[in-house]
């Protein structure tokens, strides 16, 4: 279920100023600005929060966490949304779920990324043939330094991060 | 001091030459550097649009297991985005007791325990601060005469927690150009956001963000970088972005350490500079 009372807390005492707005290097896409978006979140309105694009295109630059004369933690707050939208795979956020869970699935099984397992997670994850394509440019690149590592490295005994990752979702199921 | 050094996964693929020209710079400067054993990824920005607390455990495992390294100092961290990943753990752990006890609890399945006795300091704070320009400027042995270098920080190592710079116009950067004999390059996108991975998932936005500062760029001979996540967008795309513009916006992009071995008479070998994607001619003619 996606629940945004705990974002609503950090953003109580937004005054609608919109430094944060005007702050931001991605709002020229996003299809409602970030000003707005937090007055959204404080009037509970869940399903146009999600449809928007807003949160999705926050690049964490932490420029309007840095100058909200508030102090809000907005950055977090964008943060927080897309874990919402993560564990609720609403469809808006479908890229962004699978390229940070295939990420994090690399991580989970060796305890640190390793990038063209990675890349190819996302693609499955994606189901779009084309979708390789926009990465072949630097993908060669890559390649042709030599830095695509065909000798994987992972943790130094080999070991996965499965009991960490399980710790934390059980501690956040009983929160 | 001996620093306890934190690599990060990108240091040993994509960034393997940040890796190199940090250890062989440090190397040059008498600077011990100590590796973590079995370190782990930090989450990078994956970790936090998934699961916030997920997002301190891992760090945290890292802080953990530095702690347990006896004789040594600071924790020394090359990218911005694994540096603001362990200094938030310090931060906001001292704030929240609630967080604190949940990373004890997580870290306790691998029986450690964060006690709090290491400061984590990214790389451009320690050489800015802790070796500092004049040792760099008395060990140049091939000075950069001439080369206007454009500075770029990106966000992570300065927002938002600050510290070591200014967050909206950061400085630290200009001393250690200086002593190189290089020209700083004035310019208005030392601190502006790269687009992060963005650049994966939201290219035609972030795209646009990278175009700006190569725009701003033209006229310096270099960007000097401090993060893997911005050399990869400022070097990895600059003929896709540049489409539209009817400017050429290729540039040489480099490592900081790497500028600084080369000025101090390291071989281009040993700052790995064959492993750059943009690096112009011009450049290493100059060289
Ligand atoms: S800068 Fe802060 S107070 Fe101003 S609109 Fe944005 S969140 Fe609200
Ligand atoms: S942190 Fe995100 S929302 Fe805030 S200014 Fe940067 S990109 Fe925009």
């Amino acid at each position: 279920m996606i629940t945004t009372t705990h974002i609503k807390e950090l953003l109580s005492t937004c005054m609608q100023c919109g430094t944060c707005t005007a702050s931001c290097p991605n709002a020229f896409a996003m299809d409602m600005p970030p000003r707005k978006l937090w007055r959204l979140v404080l009037m509970d309105r869940t399903e146009d929060i999600f449809n928007s694009n807003t949160f999705a295109l926050c690049s964490t630059c932490y420029f309007c966490t840095l100058r909200c004369p508030r102090g809000l933690p907005l950055t977090r707050a964008m943060s927080l949304l897309k874990e919402q939208a993560f564990k609720a795979k609403t469809p808006g956020y479908k890229k962004g779920t699978a390229f940070y869970g295939s990420f994090m699935e690399s991580v989970r099984r060796h305890g640190r990324v390793r990038e063209t397992e990675f890349m190819t997670l996302y693609f499955m994850a994606m189901k779009n043939p084309l979708l390789p394509l926009e990465f072949t440019g630097i993908g060669l690149k890559l390649m042709k330094k030599n830095k695509v590592a065909i000798q994987l490295p992972s943790r130094a005994d080999g070991s996965n991060l499965d009991r960490l990752f399980q710790k934390v979702r059980e501690i956040e199921d009983r929160a | 001091m001996k620093y306890i050094y934190y690599p990060g996964c990108s240091l040993e693929e994509s960034a393997i030459e940040y890796d190199g020209a940090t250890r062989a710079l440090m190397a040059e400067l008498g600077e011990e550097l100590i590796d973590i054993e079995d370190w782990n990824c930090c989450g990078a920005t994956a970790a936090e649009p998934m699961s916030e607390l997920l997002s301190f455990v891992l760090p945290a495992r890292n802080i953990a297991l530095a702690e347990k390294i006896k004789n040594a100092g600071d924790i020394l961290v090359p990218c911005s985005a694994c540096y603001l990943n362990l200094k938030k753990v310090m931060v906001e752990r001292d704030k929240d007791e609630n967080l604190s006890h949940n990373i004890d609890e997580a870290l306790a399945v691998d029986d450690l325990k964060i006690k709090g006795t290491r400061r984590v300091r990214h790389l451009l704070d320690v050489l800015a601060h802790d070796i500092g320009a004049a040792r760099i400027a008395q060990g140049v042995m091939n000075p950069l005469k001439g080369l206007k270098i454009a500075p770029y920080y990106g966000c992570q190592c300065l927002r938002p927690y600050g510290g070591f710079d200014d967050p909206e116009e950061p400085v630290t950067m200009t001393g250690l150009i200086e002593a190189c004999g290089a020209d700083v390059f004035p310019w208005d996108s030392s601190a502006v956001c790269c687009g992060a991975s963005g650049m994966n998932t939201k290219r035609e936005v972030s795209g646009k963000l990278v175009q700006k500062i190569l725009m701003d760029a033209r006229g310096a001979d270099a960007i000097v970088t401090v993060c893997p996540m911005c050399q990869m967008n400022l070097e990895g795309f600059q003929k896709s972005v540049a489409r539209g513009t009817s400017e050429d916006l290729s540039i040489t992009v480099l490592y900081l350490p790497q500028l600084l071995g080369l000025a101090m008479g390291l071989s281009e070998e040993a700052v790995m500079l064959h492993k750059n994607l943009a690096v112009a001619d011009t450049f290493l003619e100059v060289l």
